[in-house]
């Protein structure tokens, strides 16, 4: 990978990191539950991304699956809060 | 392509930004909910191609990663929006109209 | 051969994820997840949906016009949500719509109801019989005709050929 390749990826990671930022705020912040529950969504969104630009930096296959596993299970956490907020948990 | 793919994955990060900075200014969780867990949809697909495109041997588990995001996303922000509806949380003032409420006012239990 | 056709459709679906998942570098990985399908498969009695698919050579073609569609739909709108984000005045006009679909099959009401999510700008909050519920970013009209034409309709034209 050649320098200005890495770094554009490199920039890329810090908007990520802003956007995490942002979301973090939010997830202060936020007056409801669900408001928090909509910021962790983009935080780990953004936390997906980052991994794979981790992975694509850092040459490793290998992080693709972490991302992939993250991604099910954020899934999975949204489902349930949205089921508790329901009140059927 | 590597130079290709880099700058793909850089407009999906900045995508995903302006998703989370209108998370950050709208001003009820419905909104909120169109930027912040929607308009990351495309930034995330964005992002992920780029990275597959700038590496062409992981393309298969890129793909995999998109569809899981298309399939998971929608799903998850329709249980959440459902849920605030129910659980009582009022839309914003500046919103218009409401016709869930004008129909089945029964089942928002206000307390 | 009716009754094999969502077993048969699935079958293939799961057998291309497991392949991308696990690689083919090794005879007994195919071996054990084409096992293990048949398998799962035998049990699974209950998954119909995959049934109602037609997989005529208009069906397919209507797929492709479909994420052709979608795609420029996708790309479109969250352009015109990060203009509204951007913007300071934050020019939105929220509210909750209804509209009506013609889609029968669950499956094909899935994937609209889906599609209309992963739209920015709109978003399904409820589904009740034929009519959805849609928080919208920027209502323009009152006129439940003119929002569903506006919302569901380009969707649609290519489900309906899809699902039946």
């Amino acid at each position: 990978m050649d320098s200005i390749t890495a770094i554009i990826f490199n920039t890329a990671f810090y908007v990520l990191m802003a956007a995490m930022a942002l979301a973090f705020v939010r997830f202060i912040k936020g007056p409801t539950s669900a408001d928090r529950v909509v910021a962790f969504d983009i935080m780990t969104i953004a936390g997906i991304s980052v991994i794979v630009f981790i992975s694509v930096i850092a040459q490793r296959v290998i992080y693709l699956d972490v991302a992939m596993v993250y991604a099910l299970l954020s899934f999975l956490g949204v489902i349930a809060v949205a089921r508790y907020l329901e009140g059927g948990l | 392509m590597q130079l290709i793919g880099a700058v793909i994955s850089l407009l999906g990060a900045i995508i995903i930004f302006i998703g989370a900075l209108g998370a950050f200014r709208m001003p009820d969780v419905y909104n909120r909910m169109q930027t912040g867990t929607k308009a990351t949809t495309l930034g995330s697909m964005l992002a992920f191609l780029g990275v597959g495109i700038a590496v062409p041997g992981w393309i298969g588990k890129i793909v995999l990663l998109v569809l899981f995001i298309i399939i998971t996303n929608p799903i998850s922000s329709h249980a959440l929006a459902r849920a605030a509806h129910y659980s009582g949380i009022k839309l914003t003032e500046k919103s218009v109209r409401d016709n869930l409420e004008e129909d089945y006012p029964d089942e928002v239990d206000n307390d | 051969m009716r009754k094999l056709k969502p077993g048969i459709i699935l079958f293939i679906i799961l057998f291309v994820l497991w392949i991308i998942l696990a690689g083919t570098d090794r005879d007994e990985l195919i071996i054990a997840g084409v096992s293990s399908l048949v398998i799962s498969l035998l049990f699974a009695s209950k998954a119909k949906a995959l049934g109602n698919i037609h997989l005529s050579p208009k069906a397919i073609c209507c797929a492709f016009m479909y994420l052709f569609v979608f795609l420029r739909e996708l790309v479109k709108s969250t352009i015109d949500v990060a203009g509204r984000v951007l913007s300071p005045r934050l020019p939105i006009n929220p509210g909750i719509v209804k509209v009506h679909t013609r889609l029968k099959s669950p499956l094909g009401r899935l994937i609209l109801a889906n599609s209309i999510t992963l739209t920015p700008g709109t978003m399904t909050v409820e589904t009740q019989g034929e009519y959805f519920y849609i928080h919208w970013i920027d209502i323009q009209t009152d006129d439940i005709e003119t929002t569903t034409k506006a919302i569901v309709s380009i969707f649609e034209e290519y489900l309906e050929v899809i699902f039946g």
